[in-house]
């Protein structure tokens, strides 16, 4: 009976994550052709491209798009709004403004300043020129960055996942009031805490410590979780794929265990005992710099470079239908593509999970390293 | 074209390293079954600590 109940349970997992995985090989071989507003992606130098505009934020939350019987390119999505701090201060404007153009031929005029948008990043034309001119390494001559604050699709990605998180879990905190077994979704989550409550807070950090920063480990394992695994949903998310986001999570794990770091820690990190005075110095530089520069570093690195790369991953295989379309055939190429996209989505669902386990035990492990007593080592 | 040299280096020797560490963290499991869930975390922890600086290298010789 129980084992019939397991297999269940695995069928129906295995069955959805098929089903989700299908769901998103079909919706980036739609997003395949919307790069570059002229045509659709065919060439190596095209997926290519494609490839690495998916990784990077973007200003418009575009789906899908099409080429109409008019000759135009039709876009569904919505634009988002663009805020900037600019030399006359705030503007705000529609992305749409831009008709989703990204190598600066659109010009947007707000406040008597004239704004281009050339590879996602939003320039500021300066005074009397009318468009931006690039020199010989395409970098904009006459157009200067400006302070962008804009509502972008990381932005909007984090703010749903948040309120979804949010939602979710102050349902299962209500929840705990009334009654003492959960019902409903929350049944779901509840082993989830339970789980990096007992097996990543507690024996890292320890008896009597771990109590105090449950809760940081709790909100950053579900974030990073819930939007790696939003980043291989059709939606095109690629939020933990962002050096901005993974380095603000390493900071907030580095500002956590340096303010709550004992004398002892330290100490031994800045005049060890027990060594030779002369070596102290030497060894103050050495531990400085793991614990300052090291540590949050290889944190948001490793996040950063698996996400990432499990996108370009996914992402050229998809594109195998296109490159391999002349040597294989059009049902071969698509076939192999589809095969090896499938697993690949299987493992990256795999990665998804493990790297949000990774961050948050090695948060657990710096923050135990940091509050644990010195005193009986000597 | 010297940094891409580097580059597959630095993957082969994270590789070896990764072999290491999970042959050695599999004859452990092998000799004591019952320890299996620490040494898991602890073959974990180290991967993921070898996995960043490879990718750190990897980063730096693009």
């Amino acid at each position: 009976m129980k084992i019939a109940q397991k297999s269940i349970k695995f069928l129906t997992i295995a069955f959805i994550a098929l089903f989700s995985s299908a769901i998103f090989a079909s919706g980036s071989d739609k997003k395949h052709d919307n790069q570059n507003d002229g045509g659709r992606v065919n060439t190596k130098e095209e997926v290519e491209a494609y490839i690495l505009h998916h990784i990077k934020d973007s200003h418009d939350f575009s789906l899908y798009s099409y080429t109409g019987d008019d000759g135009e390119r039709h876009h569904l999505g919505f634009p988002l709004p663009v805020i900037l701090w600019s030399s006359e201060g705030l503007v705000t404007f529609m992305s749409s403004e831009f008709h989703h153009n990204d190598d600066g031929h659109v010009i947007v005029e707000k406040k008597g300043l004239k704004f281009a948008k050339v590879h996602s990043k939003i320039l500021e034309l300066d005074k009397g020129a009318a468009t931006v001119s690039f020199d010989e390494t395409h970098h904009a001559t006459n157009a200067n960055k400006v302070l962008d604050f804009s509502i972008t699709k990381s932005v909007v990605g984090i703010l749903l996942i948040g309120f979804l998180l949010l939602f979710s879990f102050s349902r299962l905190a209500k929840q705990y009031k009334t009654k003492k077994v959960p019902t409903g979704f929350a049944r779901v989550l509840e082993p989830l805490v339970i789980y990096v409550r007992d097996e990543i807070a507690r024996p890292n950090i320890g008896e009597k410590h771990y109590r105090r920063f449950t809760g940081y480990l709790l909100t950053v394992f579900f974030f990073i979780w819930v939007l790696n695994l939003a980043g291989l949903t059709p939606l095109g998310f690629n939020v933990t794929g962002q050096l901005a986001v993974t380095a603000c999570l390493a900071i907030f794990t580095l500002i956590i265990y340096s303010v709550s770091g004992t004398k002892g820690y330290w100490m031994h990190m800045i005049w060890m005992p027990g060594v030779p005075v002369l070596i102290r110095p030497v060894l103050a530089i050495i531990e400085l710099a793991g614990a300052l520069l090291i540590k949050p570093f290889s944190l948001l690195v490793r996040l950063f470079a698996n996400i990432s790369a499990g996108h370009i991953v996914v992402m050229s295989l998809i594109a195998i239908m296109f490159t391999l379309k002349e040597s294989l055939g059009v049902v071969g190429a698509t076939g192999l593509s589809l095969v090896l996209s499938f697993f690949i989505t299987l493992i990256e669902v795999l990665v998804a999970f493990l790297q949000a386990y990774i961050f948050t035990m090695l948060s657990a492990l710096f923050i135990g390293m940091a509050v644990e007593d010195h005193a009986e080592a000597h | 074209m010297y940094n891409l040299i580097g580059a597959g280096l630095i993957v082969i020797g994270a590789g070896i390293g990764l072999g290491q560490i999970g042959g050695k963290a599999m004859e452990g499991i092998a000799r004591q079954p019952e320890a299996t869930g620490k040494i898991q975390t602890a073959m974990i922890i180290i991967a993921a600590l070898l996995e960043g600086l490879a990718f750190g290298a990897l980063f730096l010789g693009k």
